[in-house]
């Protein structure tokens, strides 16, 4: 999968570069947002890694060109700004996501993934969600494992959607803040890990294989 | 030697002669000088012309009071009575200007004090003018004007009455005179006046200006003396000195920051040193891994604190104004609640979120649950096992609130202010984890919705509380009720 990196930072951008390589991406860098713009209307890559502070044309423009232009390729935005405005205004421009700096390296490959997951398999209108012996039943609002029915709270529920939703993926602890709760910021606690703890307690105690593992540095990830 | 290039030439090294008349003091001296100057020339020419006006009408008075003495005298006596009234008025000493003169047609003086018949007379309405010359015994010749009236008698005689002007001229002179040294007075004193004036207030602004350049080179407890009068100069270095002590206190208090922040991260970092140290070392061993993960740690603990001074600085910019929405502040505590609930049973803490719906402020989401969560970390961390950590958000008797209370060991009141400075942590909280920003975010956050934070007695424990105001409730629910 191609991947296009526009970030002026040669610092940065060769830590991306060399890091998602590693893990197997091509990865296309221009550190100047007209070249940027240029390219990702051109060529055709899976996504689109943009810096918000660009020489040329700055990141916000590049993406309401691209989505202006119609190309849906998913943008992440990444920027130094860390303030809760640039991310509003990063999502509005048309950004698919949007991550700021310093970020670490499993952040940054937890989004990419997710992104790239999202358009190799976009939404579609899915009614149960599987994994191992685990079914997720939306409409019914049930969870069995091992034909077991497991009860769960509400917030349990969509905090275990969305991690099936990303099954096989890195899903971060700030992505379930984002992605579960719908607010951005920064907990001086692990909320989230004690969230964790308790759907592993309702899913994982007394199965096996346990399903919902703990990424060290990195966050948490559904597999069999 | 960029330092040379960049240092500013003191203002002391001008020459004061030139900054002396370049005060805005001298150029007031001056301009007042000049209108007081006008004034008194108009003053005295104002005089001037009356007065000159009063002696001419006087002079015309006893000329023509003359000549109607003179006609009763020709009408009663005739030529020959005129005559010898002439003569005998004329014989009389000099000390009176009037002139008299009885000539025939072609100019033979017959009578009076008169050498000749005038010459060069000039005409000015019914009024003769032509200059005359007396020549007084000592010998001197004195020149001056005189005014008169003739007539035309029987016989081919003319009569002509006047008098000298010379006092008329005598004044004039005088006046000019006067006139003279007094602008040359006004001028003296006017200068002078400005001079000493500017003087006076050029000694008092060095006075402050002696102050500033101590403080530019380092003496930052220097303040401006007052004269004690109370005058403007006085109120000036007032302000001057209250601005200096803010400025003092601020750069205190920047410096202290600054230090806390080199101290708090000068543990972790050392940490951090020390695990890669030993990382390194153990590259090929069993624990190397878990070495690795501790120092990433240490990292985004380090970052942690970055990303709240970042936060604090935005929050303090007001920059996130722009993002904000009408919000009820119930659907914050609930999402808290929520989100916060298992951690509390993890502490064996029961956290009850209570709301009242209504409560709507204008504020930025994220910012204001950000804030929240600061104070339930807080309370969730301070609280005594099995305690209760309540959460509320509704219409209090100042306006909208939100309120975390908890019970635990609580901020004593001398410390409540100072808790909300950046890094500072009390005693009791030292061993427990945190970076000593929480509150300062809080506090940051609520400036920036026009929140007040009040931290008060829970009795026992804290009682955190952001209060909005009535004002700002009610016009966030107006705006949400017009849409």
């Amino acid at each position: 999968m191609r991947i296009l990196l526009i970030e002026d930072d040669a610092t940065t951008a060769a830590y991306v570069e060399r890091a998602l390589s590693e893990c197997g991406y091509l990865i296309e860098h221009v550190g100047d947002g007209r070249d940027g713009l240029f390219r990702a209307t051109d060529g055709g890559y899976s996504l689109v890694i943009l810096d918000r502070m660009l020489p040329g044309l700055d990141g916000l423009s590049v993406v309401q060109a691209l989505r202006a232009a119609g190309i849906p390729t998913p943008v992440l935005i990444l920027s130094a700004l860390g303030q809760v405005d640039d991310r509003v205004k990063g999502l509005r421009a048309g950004g698919d996501d949007y991550l700021t700096k310093p970020f670490a390296f499993a952040e940054l490959l937890a989004r990419v993934e997710a992104l790239l997951r999202r358009k190799s398999a976009p939404p579609q209108e899915v009614t149960r969600l599987t994994l191992g012996d685990l079914e997720m039943d939306l409409l019914r609002r049930e969870v069995r494992r091992g034909g077991r029915l497991i009860d769960l709270k509400p917030r349990e529920f969509r905090l275990l959607e969305f991690l099936l939703r990303h099954a096989g993926q890195v899903v971060t602890r700030t992505m379930l803040l984002e992605g579960v709760w719908d607010y951005h910021f920064d907990p001086q606690t692990n909320v989230i890990d004690v969230h964790i703890s308790r759907l592993r307690q309702k899913i994982d105690k007394g199965f096996e294989p346990p399903l919902l593992h703990t990424v060290r540095g990195a966050g948490y990830i559904m597999r069999v | 030697m960029s330092k040379a290039v960049s240092e500013p030439t003191p203002a002391r090294a001008q020459p004061v002669r030139n900054r002396f008349f370049a005060t805005s003091t001298f150029r007031l001296a001056l301009l007042y000088t000049l209108l007081f100057g006008v004034s008194v020339l108009a003053l005295l020419a104002l005089f001037y012309w009356s007065a000159d006006r009063a002696l001419e009408r006087q002079t015309s008075e006893a000329i023509e009071a003359e000549i109607q003495a003179l006609n009763e005298r020709y009408r009663i006596a005739g030529i020959t009575g005129l005559t010898a009234a002439i003569t005998e008025r004329a014989s009389r000493p000099r000390v009176s200007d009037m002139l008299y003169i009885l000539a025939t047609s072609d100019g033979v003086p017959l009578a009076g004090n008169m050498t000749a018949w005038p010459k060069d007379v000039r005409r000015q309405d019914a009024w003769l003018l032509f200059p005359i010359e007396r020549h007084w015994q000592t010998g001197e010749v004195e020149r001056s004007e005189a005014r008169a009236r003739s007539f035309e008698l029987p016989q081919g005689l003319r009569l002509m009455v006047g008098r000298d002007n010379r006092e008329r001229l005598t004044l004039r002179a005088l006046m000019i005179e006067a006139s003279a040294w007094s602008l040359l007075a006004v001028v003296v004193l006017g200068i002078g006046g400005g001079l000493v004036l500017s003087r006076r207030v050029l000694g008092r602004i060095d006075a402050v200006a002696r102050v500033a350049e101590e403080i530019r080179s380092g003496a930052v407890t220097a303040r401006v003396s007052l004269a004690g009068s109370g005058d403007e100069f006085d109120r000036l270095a007032e302000t001057l000195n209250r601005m200096l002590d803010e400025i003092e206190r601020l750069v205190g208090s920047i410096r202290s920051v600054t230090v806390n922040i080199a101290h708090d991260l000068k543990s972790p970092l050392t940490r951090l040193r020390g695990r890669l140290e030993m990382a390194l070392r153990s590259i090929d061993s069993e624990g190397h891994g878990e070495l690795v993960q501790q120092a990433i740690e240490e990292a985004d603990g380090l970052i942690a604190t970055f990303n709240a001074l970042l936060s604090i600085a935005e929050a303090q910019s007001g920059g996130s104004a722009a993002e904000m929405s009408d919000l009820d502040l119930a659907q914050l505590v609930e999402d808290a609640g929520d989100l916060y609930e298992p951690l509390a049973e993890e502490r064996s803490l029961r956290l009850e979120a209570k709301a009242e719906h209504g409560a709507v402020v204008r504020a930025n989401r994220e910012m204001l649950f950000q804030a929240l969560a600061n104070l339930i970390d807080n309370a969730l961390k301070y609280a005594p096992s099995g305690g209760v950590v309540r959460i509320w958000a509704g219409l209090g008797p100042d306006g909208a609130e939100l309120s975390v209370a908890d019970h635990g060991p609580g901020i004593p009141e001398a410390e409540r202010a100072r808790v909300i400075e950046p890094f500072v942590r009390l005693d009791q909280s030292r061993g427990t984890p945190g970076s000593g920003l929480g509150l300062s975010l809080v506090a940051a956050i609520a400036r920036l919705h026009g929140a007040e934070l009040r931290l008060e007695d829970n009795q026992p424990g804290l009682r955190a509380r952001l209060v909005f105001g009535r004002e700002r409730a009610a016009s966030a629910r107006q705006a949400a009720g017009s849409h």
